[in-house]
């Protein structure tokens, strides 16, 4: 049951065949018995009565898709009920007083919460350490890092521990950790899905998006988390999309967009096999390889690292212990206060970007970081454009190699960074990107580890890409492999 | 040595929009501490900004009216800073590209007896947030910290240093703080801080081309305050560098109990603000449609009222002027215009000019709250053009009519009936009043005829005495003429 689709699970909820509340206590049981740290609060009464709800509905025949679906959402949507701690200290025991405008539209649709994800503090980290409420073990090998920021949200669906699941991507916090745990995940272009209740990391970056067994999941989720909302002044004003209408499109004559700065050095032979043989099943289905050029990629590690801390410093200073999370105990004067509370209340990392960002907003370094970070980000964007009159579709890697050990790179923030090479330039021009699993790499310790194949599309084409997704999950059965132990059971 | 003093002012005009500048909260004043601040006003994680469309329009509209440029492009940037009455640790304001840029605004300065135009360029004008309350009173050890102001737009309007003496600076407040009351932008309530201001302050030796080492003296919420703070500050910078010392640029705090102005933070702790553009809000564009659309709700300005005045009342200039200084004064003068009719325009200015608005100042009330109404005052004119009464009985009615506060558009006409104020134009009633003033006047009747123009006037007074003022004057001097021609 758990290992099901989207569409199967609803067409059976409304045969009658399973109701939303055993669905749902079959989830919580699974969650209950799992050992991966993937979710931080869960209310089994709080997601019943929202099981039952749905229930209702499907009794009413006013039953969408998702009504009686388990998901599960990232610790940085705040939600009205479960706790909303962005992984952080800082927000430990806080309640937000309303549900982000994501949370509320998939309420809306009768999809049950089985409660809050884990991730890196406030999303900033690529393997889930730094989270305060611990690591997030891949379900795949429990020695291994899930990815990041989204860790707890593609363990989970990995594992089976939910049908679905939302994350959000900065820099490439959605697809990282879906090739890394094997699952599929699509970051929409910036704007689509409202911002509105997703704690900001870097707000002209942070992209909610969801997170699935497959492409098609995903697109009857993001037709859920889509669309223009008024207390998102960043949203765009678009008609609304149908994202399951194009699944089934041909794709002869695609051109897809191999760049070559994306196969150099620094890429492990796994995880180019892998990649590699994912495109020749797409030549085998009828698209063409174009090979093209994306010349700055190198310089979005940099671009990207200036930017999103510069952001984040003065995101994150709301945090000051006056009127909700966390406070020092003890204290001397106001100022005392700030840091002590800061001090504890952030992590290494979350405090290394405010510092970060705190210097390159500087008077007198502001035009030589900041300035010239945004210059080279207008230049990454047209070299897509440029791209883009080439090919259709660009695809490439998502990470350099396939999942690290838990505490292999934990001291190294720079080796981190580095990983991040392939899906930060997706954020700086705004495109919406894809991961879907295309294989296993053995990596350095000889165990199968899942590979991810990126999809990058212009803006707006998210319909295509999760189109050219699904092609591929018809013609192959990536998505499909499950770590050992998710597939078995009830 | 002689002292050249250099002044600019920014002034915070808070904006009288009902919601606040980034959230859907109310800005009315003086709610229960708290009561008016939402998830976005207290900076809960997860909510975002959204503009208010009024608040633009309202600093479009002050943009057209100093004829100012509207930027079609503005960017709202962040001023990152920790206190515990800015909730997000920012304020968003308009750093590199405000929503107003230049204009002018322009006003009567008396220098040596004699009124003359002044003018003072601005820089610009931007919109911002404004930030909570700190309590310090009533918490013992604690500060409180009310929300409610949080995000209440702003539209902070900078001057040139174009200023150069505390009493321009003033005239300049005062009117700025006109105009825009003038607009309906801002309810221009000094006591609650809708209109404050800082002034930066410097002197030169008359003649030097540098300007001095300035000053800010913050948060002036009153023009008397304004005036004080500024010659304070020039006098004790005079005298520092005259003992031999030099200014340190910082900003000052005015204290009106002791009368000094005090550092409260020099040059060397200023804070870096780090200012960059807010992710949040897009660029804010602002179309010429939209600029006409604002334009044609726009209140007639001052300037053109004025020109008006005296083109189509045919009124002096120093009329139109002093007519146009406030909006509640030339709306009260044009209901009355239209009442009674253009012909008597020139009557009617001088009635609010004189006893009308020395009244207003005896009394302390504005014009908008007076007990007599343009339609009532109308009707009182009327009874002077028609006969009814007399000019100067007429002021007599006036101050009945203030005492009473009637709202009966008929005040005029009952007074005069209680108080039996009518004129006499009945020529049989005055001709026996005269011949009884004639009769108990011989000597003065003998010193007319004897060619003594004086006589007259000194039996006209007789007459008017013996009908108690209510005499028609103009008949008075005709019967008069006819019988002592008799």
């Amino acid at each position: 049951m758990h290992t099901k689709s989207i569409k199967e699970l609803s067409s059976l909820l409304r045969g009658k065949k399973i109701s939303a509340t055993e669905l749902a206590q079959l989830f919580l049981a699974r969650i209950r018995q799992s050992d991966l740290n993937a979710f931080l609060h869960v209310d089994e009464e709080l997601t019943l009565a929202q099981a039952a709800d749905a229930d209702t509905r499907l009794e009413f025949d006013d039953a969408t898709l998702l009504t009686g679906i388990p998901i599960a959402h990232k610790d940085i949507f705040v939600t009205q009920r479960w706790r909303s701690t962005a992984g952080s200290r800082m927000l430990e025991n806080y309640v937000s007083p309303f549900d982000a405008t994501v949370v509320s539209k998939l309420i809306d649709t009768g999809a049950v919460n089985l409660g809050k994800l884990n991730c890196d503090e406030f999303a900033m980290g690529s393997s889930n350490e730094n989270s305060y409420f611990g690591p997030v073990k891949n379900p795949w090998d429990k020695a291994a890092v899930p990815g990041g920021s989204s860790g707890g949200s593609a363990a989970a669906v990995a594992a089976r521990l939910t049908v679905g699941a939302t994350g959000t991507d900065t820099g490439g916090s959605i697809r990282q950790p879906a090739a890394l745990c094997g699952i599929t995940g699509i970051k929409p272009t910036y704007g689509r899905v409202s911002r509105y209740g997703m704690i900001a990391y870097a707000s002209s970056l942070d992209q909610g998006g969801p997170m699935a067994k497959t492409a098609e999941d995903c697109a009857i989720l993001l037709n859920a988390m889509a669309g223009f909302d008024l207390r998102d002044s960043t949203s765009i004003q678009r008609r609304d999309e149908d994202f399951t209408q194009g699944l089934e499109k041909p794709l002869s004559g695609l051109r897809i967009g191999v760049p070559k700065e994306y196969f150099g050095a620094g890429l492990a032979t796994d995880v180019e096999q892998a990649v590699r043989a994912a495109l020749s099943e797409y030549e085998k289905l009828g698209a063409k390889l174009v090979e093209i050029s994306l010349p700055n990629t190198s310089l979005s590690i940099p671009v990207y690292y200036v930017i999103a801390p510069a952001e984040a410093s003065s995101n994150l200073s709301r945090f000051d212990g006056v009127r909700y999370g966390h406070r020092a105990k003890e204290y001397g004067d106001l100022q005392d206060m700030y840091r002590k509370t800061r001090a504890e209340g952030f992590g290494e990392e979350v405090q290394r970007r405010i510092l970060v960002g705190t210097y390159v907003l500087c008077h007198g370094y502001y035009d030589a970081y900041y300035l010239q970070a945004q210059r080279i980000r207008r230049l990454i964007a047209q070299d897509f454009q440029l791209a883009f009159t080439q090919c259709d579709v660009i695809m490439g890697p998502v990470t350099p190699t396939v999942a690290w050990d838990i505490g292999d790179k934990a001291d190294d923030p720079v080796a981190n960074y580095l990983g991040d090479i392939y899906t930060l330039s997706t954020n700086l021009a705004g495109l919406p990107g894809m991961s879907i699993p295309c294989g296993f790499g053995q990596g350095e310790k000889n165990v199968n580890r899942p590979v991810g194949l990126q999809l990058t599309g212009n803006y707006f084409d998210e319909a295509r890409l999760l189109n050219i997704a699904h092609k591929f999950q018809q013609a192959t059965d990536w998505h499909l492999r499950a770590p050992e132990g998710a597939t078995a059971g009830i | 040595m002689q002292w050249e003093v250099v002044i600019g002012l920014e002034t915070h005009a808070q904006l009288s929009t009902n919601s606040k500048i980034f959230s859907g909260a109310s800005t009315a004043f003086g709610a229960e501490p708290n009561t008016q601040a939402c998830p976005v006003d207290l900076a809960l994680p997860g909510v975002l900004p959204v503009m208010n469309r009024g608040a633009v329009e309202k600093a479009i509209q002050f943009g057209l009216a100093v004829g100012a440029t509207i930027a079609p492009v503005s960017v709202f940037a962040r001023k990152n800073y920790f206190y515990p009455d800015l909730p997000k640790g920012y304020q968003i304001s308009q750093y590199e590209k405000p929503v107003v840029q230049g204009g002018r605004v322009s006003f009567m300065l008396e220098r040596d007896g004699k009124q003359e135009i002044r003018s003072v360029q601005l820089t610009r004008a931007h919109l911002e947030e404004d930030a909570g309350k700190s309590l310090h009173e009533d918490y013992q050890g604690m500060s409180g910290i009310d929300l409610n102001r949080a995000g209440t737009p702003l539209l902070e309007i900078v001057t040139e240093p174009d200023m150069r003496s505390a009493a321009e600076a003033v005239a300049y407040a005062r009117a700025l703080h006109s105009l825009v009351t003038w607009l309906g932008i801002c309810d221009g309530n000094m006591q609650e801080g809708s209109f404050r201001c800082d002034a930066n302050v410097s002197v030169r030796p008359v003649g030097q081309k540098e300007f001095g080492t300035r000053c800010e003296i913050k948060n002036l919420n009153s023009f008397r305050f304004l005036e004080d703070a500024i010659n304070i500050e020039v006098r004790r910078q005079i005298e520092l560098i005259e003992d031999g010392g030099q200014v340190v640029q910082a900003t000052r705090l005015y204290d009106p109990d002791n009368r000094e102005t005090r550092e409260m933070r020099s040059k060397e702790d200023a804070q870096d603000y780090r200012y960059f553009p807010d992710p949040d809000l897009p660029p804010l564009a602002i179309s010429q449609e939209w600029i006409d659309r604002v334009k044609a709700v726009m209140p007639e300005l001052p300037d053109a009222m004025r020109e008006r005045f005296v083109r189509d009342y045919g009124l002096p200039e120093y009329d139109a002027a002093v007519l146009t200084q406030s909006k509640a004064m030339a709306d009260y003068f044009e209901v009355l215009v239209v009442a009674i009719g253009k012909e008597q325009a020139k009557q009617g200015a001088n009635w609010l000019m004189g006893d009308v608005s020395s009244t207003l100042n005896r009394e302390g009330v504005e014009i908008a709250d007076a007990p007599v109404s343009a339609a009532q005052l109308a009707l009182l004119l009327k009874r002077i053009a028609d006969g009814t009464i007399s000019n100067k009985i007429a002021k007599e009615v006036f101050a009945a009519m203030w005492e009473a506060k009637s709202d009966d558009t008929n005040a005029a006409d009952n007074i005069i009936d209680e108080k039996g104020l009518k004129q006499i134009s009945d020529s049989g009633a005055l001709e026996k009043i005269i011949d009884e003033v004639l009769a108990a006047n011989q000597k003065s009747v003998d010193e007319f005829r004897a060619g003594k123009e004086k006589a007259f006037n000194a039996l006209v007074g007789q007459v008017m005495k013996a009908t108690k003022g209510k005499g028609n004057p103009a008949q008075v001097n005709e019967l008069l003429k006819s019988k002592l021609a008799g």
